[in-house]
């Protein structure tokens, strides 16, 4: 049967190819391109979840219009952002909350020896390796003891001590940071280095990995509130008592019901909007929601796409059967039935539309992974994208396919031996 | 006598109706055929020939009338029941060949086969057996268009011969063929009748006529005249 149908589509090679190209390209482009969507909205969303879908990101920022801000008039410093009792105050106050990780981070230039690197310094507490997700390379982190003496000493991201130290190994070193010397105790790993996204510092500048982390007690005791950044011909100073925190909460209803909350308080106590939030887990909602819109206006276009193939299918088809009128009468005349007739036509649709959409399968798992191959972005093929892709071409060729077949069906068999 | 006969007609009348005029094809025909007759059919064109013959192979049902075909009442069958004796019972020959293109001889004589459920597989032997007996054992892999009239009309005889119908109907055979090629189909119908098949001819050529054992005359969708060939069994012998 199918062999048949092959054989009467061999007949007019190019036409049938031509036809197939719809279903080909209807289904290639669905496939393609929820495999570049599904891609690029899975690292949008794995980068959202490393901040940790239990957290709640509290960063300063320095205010819109600064100077004409009371701060900013009494001296050159700019005064914003975060303070310590705001940090006591969301403690002391919040629902659910389970933990509160202060940050500073002050940008300056790590030296050893005659080698030295521009870098963030990060100053927080012992935890920060756990509400992070960094891992540990050597030696150890913080500790609790390093904070309560003001002790001076350091860990590195493993990438800064590799520039740092090409030579030796970097434990029990000493490097100079501003005015002080610090010993490097362990070397970590950010979590989120492998994509160089922001993630649990600075927007912009420095890159993530290279971070030197400090005990809160020695960086206060060590630079106070105030750093100065020193650029070419310019002199600017700031300060701010905590650059970020990060709360993290039992689990995400907390986060949902802490979000006004910390609005109401925050806002009260700080006359201009020095502050901003992160919410992982709305923003990953909110990607979810982008990517189900996204998926929805693919997935009309795919059906367009395929509709317009199917309809050329059935053009073909009802031209086809025009042209066979004759061959239809012969085979009524031999014996066939109306549904042998309707047999006939839908295997020849259906040859041509899951044929088509198997060739367009393959060039839709083929493409993806060129452009993965010869570009940074990321495709993920989908098993449902594939079968729903193919699928609908099998019933567009049994939708486009039944109407032509039953008119050939249909035709009197006298009238159709008698066409010419 | 009517017992034993293949066809049984009685009162048939085919009216085609186009609107404003009524054409009436067949008005009141009575025919008895007798297995392993050969019957020549023929009349004025517009007599009424064709449409008799696509009565008789269930292509078309009459207006009013009966038809028996081998004891089966055609007249009131259902489609499919139709599709089904066609295949089955009768063998069709047409003026212009009709093979399907795209299929190769022993393809195009396995049709009828294909459509009672049986393979090319399963009955490769009998279908090379009927492309031996019409001359053609040598090109069964060839596609209709390789093929001259002559043979094209012989395929069409062997395709026809496939299911072992109760009759043959050919309607002028050899129409679209020069008087040689002609000649050696109505050999090969004459063969086949000297075996026993069935054969319902319609013809314009009185010669054509004369190999047959009855003619049948029509005229104005009527039988005007039925007569048995005297001189039938010495044009066979040539
Ligand atoms: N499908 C049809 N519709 C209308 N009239 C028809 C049709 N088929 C045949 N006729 C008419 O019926 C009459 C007999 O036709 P036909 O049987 O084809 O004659 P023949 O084969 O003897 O030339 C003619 O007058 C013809 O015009
Ligand atoms: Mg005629």
């Amino acid at each position: 049967m199918i062999h048949l149908g092959i054989k009467s589509l061999m007949l007019h090679k190019l036409r049938s190819f031509l036809t197939m190209l719809g279903i080909i390209f209807g289904v290639c482009s669905v496939i393609a391109m929820l495999a570049i969507g599904e891609g690029a909205s899975h690292e949008a969303q794995e980068a959202i979840k490393k901040l940790g879908p239990n957290n709640v990101i509290v960063r300063s920022i320095k205010p819109a219009g600064d100077p004409s801000s009371g701060g900013a008039r009494r001296s050159f410093v700019a005064d914003y952002g975060i303070t310590r009792l705001d940090a006591e105050r969301i403690k002391a106050s919040i629902p659910g909350l389970s933990r509160l990780l202060p940050m500073r981070l002050i940008r300056d230039e790590v030296r050893f020896g005659t080698i030295k690197f521009p870098c963030q310094v990060v100053a927080t507490l012992p935890y920060y390796t756990d509400i992070t997700g960094t891992r540990i390379v050597h030696g150890r982190f913080l500790t609790p003891t390093d904070d309560f003496y003001r002790q001076n000493v350091c860990v590195l991201t493993a990438a800064l001590a590799s520039s740092l130290f090409p030579y030796q190994n970097p434990l029990d070193e000493h490097v100079k940071v501003g005015d002080g010397y610090y010993k490097v105790v362990g070397l970590v790993e950010e979590r989120g280095t492998e994509d160089k996204r922001p993630q649990s510092g600075m927007t912009s500048g420095q890159p993530l990995d290279s971070n030197i982390y400090i005990p809160l007690g020695t960086a206060a005791s060590r630079w106070g509130d105030t750093t100065v950044k020193r650029g070419a011909g310019s002199f600017e100073a700031e300060k701010v008592e905590l650059h970020q925190v990060t709360l993290q909460f039992k689990d995400t209803d907390a986060v949902e019901a802490a979000v006004a909350p910390l609005n109401s308080l925050l806002s009260r106590f700080h006359k201009d909007k020095d502050y901003e939030f992160i919410v992982p887990i709305e923003l990953l909602r909110q990607a979810e929601r982008t990517k189900r819109i996204f998926n929805f206006v693919l997935g009309s276009i795919a059906a367009i796409s395929l509709l317009v193939g199917g309809i050329g299918i059935m053009n073909i088809m009802l031209a086809t059967v025009t042209e066979r009128t004759r061959e239809i009468g012969i085979r009524r005349a031999l014996g066939a039935k109306k549904k042998d007739i309707v047999t006939q036509f839908l295997v020849e649709t259906l040859v041509l539309s899951i044929g088509g959409g198997l060739i367009g399968v393959a060039f839709g798992v083929g493409v993806p992974f060129l452009v993965e191959r010869f570009s940074d972005m990321k495709t993920i093929v989908t098993f449902w994208s594939v079968a729903i892709a193919f699928g609908i071409s099998a019933a567009v060729g049994i939708v486009f396919g039944l109407y032509p077949a039953r008119r050939a069906a249909n035709l009197d068999p006298i009238d159709a031996l008698r066409h010419t | 006598m009517s017992g034993k006969a293949i066809v049984r007609i009685k009162g048939i009348t085919k009216i085609y109706d186009l609107g404003e005029v009524k054409v009436k094809a067949l008005a009141g025909v009575d025919l008895e055929i007798q297995p392993g007759s050969y019957v020549a059919i023929m009349g004025a064109s517009g007599s009424g020939k064709s449409t008799m013959l696509n009565i008789l192979g269930c292509l078309d049902r009459p207006t009013q009338g009966q038809y028996f075909l081998g004891g089966l009442d055609v007249a009131h069958m259902p489609d499919d029941e139709l599709s089904n004796a066609r295949g089955k019972q009768i063998g069709f020959v047409f003026q212009s060949y009709n093979l399907i293109e795209q299929l190769t001889v022993i393809e195009n004589i396995h049709i009828p086969l294909f459509y009672q459920g049986k393979s090319l597989e399963d009955h490769y032997d009998h279908c090379l057996k009927l492309a031996h007996l019409v001359g053609l054992g040598d090109r069964i892999e060839h596609r209709p268009k390789q093929l001259s009239g002559g043979q094209q009309q012989r395929v069409a005889i062997a395709r026809s011969l496939a299911n072992e119908p109760l009759m043959i109907l050919a309607d002028e055979p050899t129409g679209n063929l020069d008087s040689h090629t002609g000649q050696e189909i109505l050999d090969l119908f004459d063969r086949l009748n000297a075996k026993g098949t069935t054969i319902i001819m319609v013809t314009h050529g009185e010669e054509t006529a004369s190999r047959a054992q009855r003619v049948i005359r029509m005229h104005d969708g009527k039988i005007a005249s039925d007569t048995i060939n005297p001189g039938r069994s010495s044009i066979a012998a040539n």
